[in-house]
């Protein structure tokens, strides 16, 4: 058990910045998600911490020691990898009792910890098997078994669910948040799945090219995302952007994003005012656009028109395919009768919209708050 | 996937497989499996390949009869005053120095190439230091019997041109006569096969280390695995199909190593091998019957080996 720390880390591959000055402080006990698409670097983070690259600039520290310069077996970690890395030539039992070998535990020790681990995974019948005689569910159950035998103070996850299929991925995303609850220890799991990162964590990193984006619980990251591309990232399907203007008529301030403006909400004028004038970024989750029908009680409704694209029946839900001068997409009550090509008036729930000012960083313009 | 039959217009008559064959397997037949018989029926012979090798029995003598060639060949070299006599005499004979051979040359081929492959594996210029590490092979083995007479050569008194004797004097010790010295002229011999064909088991062991995945690896060594360990219990365990078919390639070559000890001791001075003896018989001592036995004894000597490579590789096929 123990906290790790990335201090100022920074990773260069040649011209390829992968990492840049990266800083996340996790606490002990904690189940920290690092997630973001493809060639974010959040790999690269995890493989700094397991000590499989070094890193350019920094200090990574796990407790309270620095440990740049310790070779990965000497750091108390263990790595679940995204192709499970099981040893072919090894059974399971000798697969999960390999790091144990290694440091000299006493034979009749390792037994009892292989199936103790093999008990709680439900793999103790497997154990004299080789692992190309498992499948794809079993193998990454051992391969977090030989992770979990070793007591480690701080477990690596390296998208270990993405190679499972998608039934298989919900029900061992639940295991592995028990597996957490039971052995009160450091978690870091990677993942590009927004879905595997709300539901597992207990904080979110969000990252993009190498830059540490937002670190939060993952309900702050939903409700408050720092900039658009945080907006964007967390939450399926993702949020509506429109480009807009904040413009102010007396005391009222409304967001006019050309083909309709919708009033901001008395209680965030003070919020916005200063910014009337601006071009900005209008956002609204799919969820808070609404059927004029069904709009729940006690929200800031605004009204727009819309023309219906495509609709898509969920079956508790319908996801519409809306336009209003930009395309985009709402999630509305299954009730909800609206046919391809119909004008349709949908409500924007004013309660909950994000605006986003582009004037600092046009590529991944931050939030108004 | 189930492979499923083939629908019936697109299968082929019962001739056309055999057809396509005709080629090859006229030219093996000719070439290869009718040598082969009748070699087999020379070895029974004389000398002339007309009588029967029992004919060649003398008075008082041990006699195999129709084996004769096979005594000859067996134990001809075997010096049968006493135990120790025939045991001294066998490790300087030409099955001796075979099986010396073997050892010495397969396992130092296989693992100086192990070390090479690992030591040469993601270095800034692995294909130039193969391509180093390999050139050997592309001398001809008479070449390279040329080369290393040189660097073994024994001089004069006066004169040294073998570099290793070169040495040898310059830091003040007697010069050596590597290649007279019985024992030490096997051992010598096998040191300039092994530096020919150490390459060629790099380049293949290489390509298999290549084969083993990175996160293996990876996932070895934050178990609390170092480097020598990693090698030692993973990467060899898991390339071991490869070794073992370079060991039996490695044994089938060295079986049939004939060149090396032809250029450079011409099998005098206790360096005699299979291979060069059933020459000896064959070409110099025009004894086709001696020499064809020689040569059924190498050929059953070769074909566990070659059993063991034809069943590695067929299991090698079916994994894909």
């Amino acid at each position: 058990m123990a906290s790790v720390t990335f201090k100022h880390i920074t990773k260069k591959f040649g011209d390829f910045t992968a990492l840049d000055d990266l800083n996340i402080d996790i606490i002990d006990k904690e189940f920290l998600v690092l997630v973001g698409p493809s060639g974010c670097g959040k790999t690269t983070a995890l493989r700094c911490l397991a000590g499989l690259e070094e890193v350019s600039d920094g200090e990574v520290l796990i407790g309270d020691k620095v440990v740049n310069d310790i070779p990965p077996k000497d750091r108390d970690i263990a790595m679940v990898f995204q192709s499970y890395a099981l040893y072919p030539h090894m059974s399971v039992y000798d697969n999960m009792a390999f790091g144990l070998k290694l440091r000299h535990i006493p034979k009749d020790e390792i037994e009892r910890r292989v199936e103790e681990s093999a008990k709680t995974l439900g793999i103790e019948h497997l154990l004299k098997r080789k692992p190309r005689e498992l499948s794809g569910g079993q193998r990454q159950r051992v391969a977090v078994g030989r992770a979990i035998v070793r007591e480690p103070k701080v477990f690596l996850f390296d998208e270990p669910l993405s190679n499972l299929d998608a039934k298989l991925r919900v029900q061992t995303r639940a295991e592995i948040s028990k597996l957490h609850h039971r052995l009160q220890t450091t978690f870091i799991y990677v993942t590009h799945d927004q879905t595997e990162a709300m539901t597992m964590a207990s904080r979110i990193a969000v990252m993009n090219k190498g830059i540490l984006q937002q670190l939060d619980t993952p309900q702050t990251l939903y409700d408050k995302p720092n900039n658009q591309f945080v907006a964007g990232f967390i939450g399926s399907p993702a949020m509506n952007f429109f480009p807009a203007k904040l413009k102010k008529e007396d005391s009222t301030l409304f967001a006019d994003c050309g083909a309709f403006s919708v009033k901001i909400p008395d209680e965030k004028f003070s919020t916005y005012a200063p910014h009337a004038g601006k071009e900005v970024i209008f956002g609204i989750r799919p969820e808070d656009v609404h059927n004029p029908e069904y709009v729940p009680v006690g929200i800031h409704a605004a009204p727009v028109e819309a023309k219906v694209e495509v609709t898509e029946l969920m079956g508790n839900e319908i996801f519409l395919y809306l336009v209003s001068g930009a395309s985009y997409i709402a999630r509305v009550d299954p009730r909800t009768r609206f046919t391809f090509g119909q004008h349709v008036q949908v409500m924007f729930n004013m309660d909950n919209f994000h605006i986003f000012d582009p004037s600092v960083d046009k590529e991944n313009p931050i939030a108004i708050r | 996937m189930a492979s499923r039959p083939v629908p019936k217009i697109m299968k082929q008559g019962k001739f056309a497989p055999w057809f396509y064959l005709a080629p090859a397997l006229i030219l093996m037949f000719f070439f290869i499996v009718y040598p082969m018989f009748n070699t087999i029926g020379l070895s029974f012979r004389d000398s002339n390949g007309e009588g029967s090798a029992a004919t060649l029995c003398k008075e008082e003598q041990a006699c195999w009869g129709v084996f004769e060639n096979y005594r000859y060949a067996l134990t001809g070299e075997i010096d049968k005053t006493s135990i120790s006599a025939a045991w001294k005499s066998f490790w300087i004979s030409s099955f001796g120095n075979t099986i010396k051979w073997i050892f010495l040359m397969v396992s130092g081929t296989v693992i100086i190439g192990l070390l090479f492959a690992k030591l040469v594996d993601g270095i800034k210029h692995e294909g130039l230091a193969k391509a180093i590490l390999f050139m050997p092979m592309a001398i001809s083995f008479v070449g390279a019997g040329v080369i290393w007479k040189f660097v073994y050569n024994y001089g004069t008194q006066r004169v040294q041109i073998g570099i290793l004797n070169a040495i040898i004097t310059a830091l003040g010790g007697e010069p050596v006569s590597f290649l007279t010295a019985t024992g030490l002229n096997t051992i010598a011999l096998v040191v300039v096969g092994t530096w020919m064909w150490t390459g060629f088991c790099m380049t293949i062991l290489s390509s298999s280390l290549k084969s083993v995945p990175e996160e293996i690896l990876e996932a070895a060594r934050v178990d609390g695995a170092n480097e020598w360990h990693v090698f030692t219990r993973i990467i060899i365990p898991i390339i071991m199909p490869t070794i073992i078919v370079v060991i039996t390639t490695m044994v089938i070559n060295v079986l049939k190593q004939f060149d090396i000890v032809y250029v450079m001791t011409g099998g005098n001075f206790h360096t005699d091998v299979i291979a060069n003896r059933m020459y000896t018989e064959m070409y110099i001592n025009y004894n086709t019957g001696r020499g064809t036995a020689i040569a059924v004894i190498l050929i059953m000597a070769v074909l566990p080996f070659i059993y063991i490579n034809i069943k590695r590789f067929m299991a090698q096929e079916e994994m894909r």
